[in-house]
């Protein structure tokens, strides 16, 4: 298929479709709402079903539905909408539902702004809702990664029975850039009949089940959701190294600021420093593996955010010493120069 | 290349995602270059992200009086243009209007039309044929139709503005050319530029020389390095 120019946003709904989404559930909100204007255009063309809903946790609800109905389902928000939607996700989860969400960061906390933040990491990576849970997240830098991401994230909701965030920010939402589009699944997927409610007829029963009457069997549902996170955390680490080879400092950022430090990184490699970039791609499970490394003397973690992934970064490299961390926030985009200064600030003046 | 009988109101139009905000600031950048005086209204009331609005401090610097929402911040997004009315009353600067994507865009004109003397006023549509929504000849007249519908008032020439960013190709350009040149003959619209990046396409050379309207080089100016 040729190239074309697409916004990220109508890129992210088109990107659904081709991944046979026939659902979409959600409530407008800036720096998003681009998405669902795009589906419910095109989602009636392929004989799909658009619904904005009266609110996001209506919306969140109806993906639960839909998604325990054994359907590929997409929901979308920004930042506010998404931490409406908390409960819902944490209730997919629980069940063992796939369904995939897109979170467009916005300046935070709160009502925030409208310009583009990473100030989300803890609400999705973490998990906003209640219970020990996770989601795999999936975080993008461009255009077209985050329509490849938003294929993948089908795959991986059916393959693992899970809710999978693409956590990415207004910009990449926003912003124009070539794509195509080539779905292929990359895994063998299960057949859904085996639980999804499609109507028992002679079959089996199958329930959906969310309250547990039972504290042992809750615990027992806990242990098994955990030993999902272990194949999870062992298998889909994924992430990019930049100038990684002789590399004595790294820089650690995702999605839009990852941009403006690979940016920074060929700066500072042009005046001698021996720097380079690691770009998580998937947020959880946190690529542990990219960070085993003992020839490194200080990883530079850079977010649009006062500081969230940094946490993460310490634990992977197991030495919280090695970590220094430079933000800005609330909607503020980083520019290459201060990442730069920041980067000779740690490494030690000019070359 | 901006001819100085250019006339004296320009308003840039097209489809969302068309380009229309990055031409527009070049061509107020070219326009200064040979006129005293030139203002830039952006009258973008769709959408806050990547706004000429954005490049104020550098178009001032360059002498372009930029006009927009007469309550600044960058989230707001409510159309309050009070500012934007004076520019088509003085005769004495050239005025170029960069409007919101799609018909919805044009809404803002409902303040300028009556003010607006058509046999100064050229309406011009830039359209990019990797678009999806303009990507054929009945797409761009389609979305022409909805335009003219939604602003009362008639496009006056195409802007061929084909590209996919920092991968734009000669080949490119000229597919748009061939397509635009369809809609061009169907509608009796001319084609008045046709734009690459200078940095991007180099082998300008390859271009054919039946290329519709004139070259018009463009710098990035909205768009950073790293984007």
């Amino acid at each position: 298929m040729a190239k074309v120019l697409m916004k990220g946003n109508e890129a992210i709904g088109k990107a659904a479709i081709e991944a046979g989404c026939k659902f979409f559930f959600g409530y407008p909100i800036t720096p998003q709402s681009e998405l669902p204007e795009y589906l419910s255009d095109e989602l009636p063309k392929v004989g799909g079903t658009f619904v904005q809903a009266e609110s996001e946790l209506a919306a969140i609800n109806m993906v639960y539905g839909a998604a325990a109905a054994g359907a590929r389902v997409l929901t979308s928000s920004s930042s506010p909408g998404l931490a409406l939607k908390q409960e819902g996700i944490g209730y997919i989860t629980n069940a063992d539902l796939p369904a995939v969400v897109v979170n467009m960061m916005r300046g935070g906390p709160g009502l925030g702004t409208i310009q583009p933040g990473q100030a989300d990491y803890h609400m999705c990576v973490k998990g906003g809702s209640n219970g020990d849970y996770h989601n795999i997240v999936l975080a993008p830098a461009s255009v077209q990664e985050a329509v490849d991401m938003v294929m993948d994230a089908f795959d991986l909701a059916d393959f693992y029975r899970t809710p999978v965030i693409i956590l990415s920010d207004g910009l990449i939402g926003q912003m124009m850039e070539p794509v195509e589009f080539n779905y292929s699944p990359k895994k063998e997927l299960p057949s859904k009949d085996a639980w999804a409610l499609k109507g028992k007829g002679n079959g089996e029963k199958h329930m959906i089940v969310n309250l547990n009457m039972d504290a042992e069997d809750c615990e027992n549902h806990n242990i098994a959701l955990q030993k999902k996170y272990d194949v999870i955390e062992a298998d889909e680490q994924s992430w990019e190294e930049y100038c990684m080879d002789d590399a004595e400092y790294a820089f650690v950022s995702y999605g839009t600021s990852s941009r403006i430090v690979k940016s920074s990184v060929d700066t500072l490699r042009a005046a001698g420093y021996k720097v380079g970039l690691i770009r998580p791609k998937t947020l959880y499970p946190f690529p542990v593996n990219a960070f085993q490394r003992d020839n490194i003397k200080k990883y530079l973690d850079v977010e649009m955010s006062m500081g969230q992934m940094a946490d993460d970064v310490k634990l992977a490299c197991n030495d919280k010493n090695k970590v220094v961390f430079y933000g800005r926030t609330g909607g503020i985009i980083l520019t290459p120069e201060e990442v730069v200064e920041f980067g000779k600030s740690v490494m030690g003046g000019d070359k | 290349m901006v001819p100085k009988n250019s006339k004296r109101v320009t308003i840039i139009t097209g489809h969302y995602g068309s380009g229309k905000t990055e031409f527009a600031v070049n061509y107020a950048i070219k326009l200064r270059q040979i006129s005293p005086k030139v203002t830039l209204g952006d009258l973008d009331i769709v959408n806050v992200y990547f706004r000429s609005r954005e490049r104020k401090k550098e178009l001032e610097e360059m002498g372009i009086h930029v006009v927009s929402s007469s309550l600044e911040g960058d989230s707001v997004d409510i159309p309050a243009v009070a500012a934007i009315a004076s520019p088509v009353k003085d005769k004495s600067t050239k005025y170029l209007v960069d409007l919101g994507g799609n018909d919805v865009g044009t809404m803002v004109l409902g303040r300028l039309k009556p003010l607006l003397d058509s046999e100064e006023t050229d309406f011009f549509m830039v359209v990019n044929v990797n678009r999806p929504d303009t990507s054929s000849p009945e797409g761009i007249l389609q979305e022409m139709k909805s335009l003219e519908d939604a602003s009362g008032l008639r496009v006056t020439g195409f802007i061929n503005n084909t590209n996919l960013i920092r991968e734009t190709t000669v080949e490119d350009i000229t597919m748009g050319d061939k397509i635009l040149k369809e809609a061009s003959r169907l509608s009796g619209v001319p084609i008045k530029y046709t734009t690459y990046v200078e940095e991007v396409v180099k082998d300008i050379e390859n271009f054919p020389d039946d290329l519709g309207g004139e070259l018009f080089p463009l710098k990035f100016y909205m768009r950073k390095d790293w984007m």
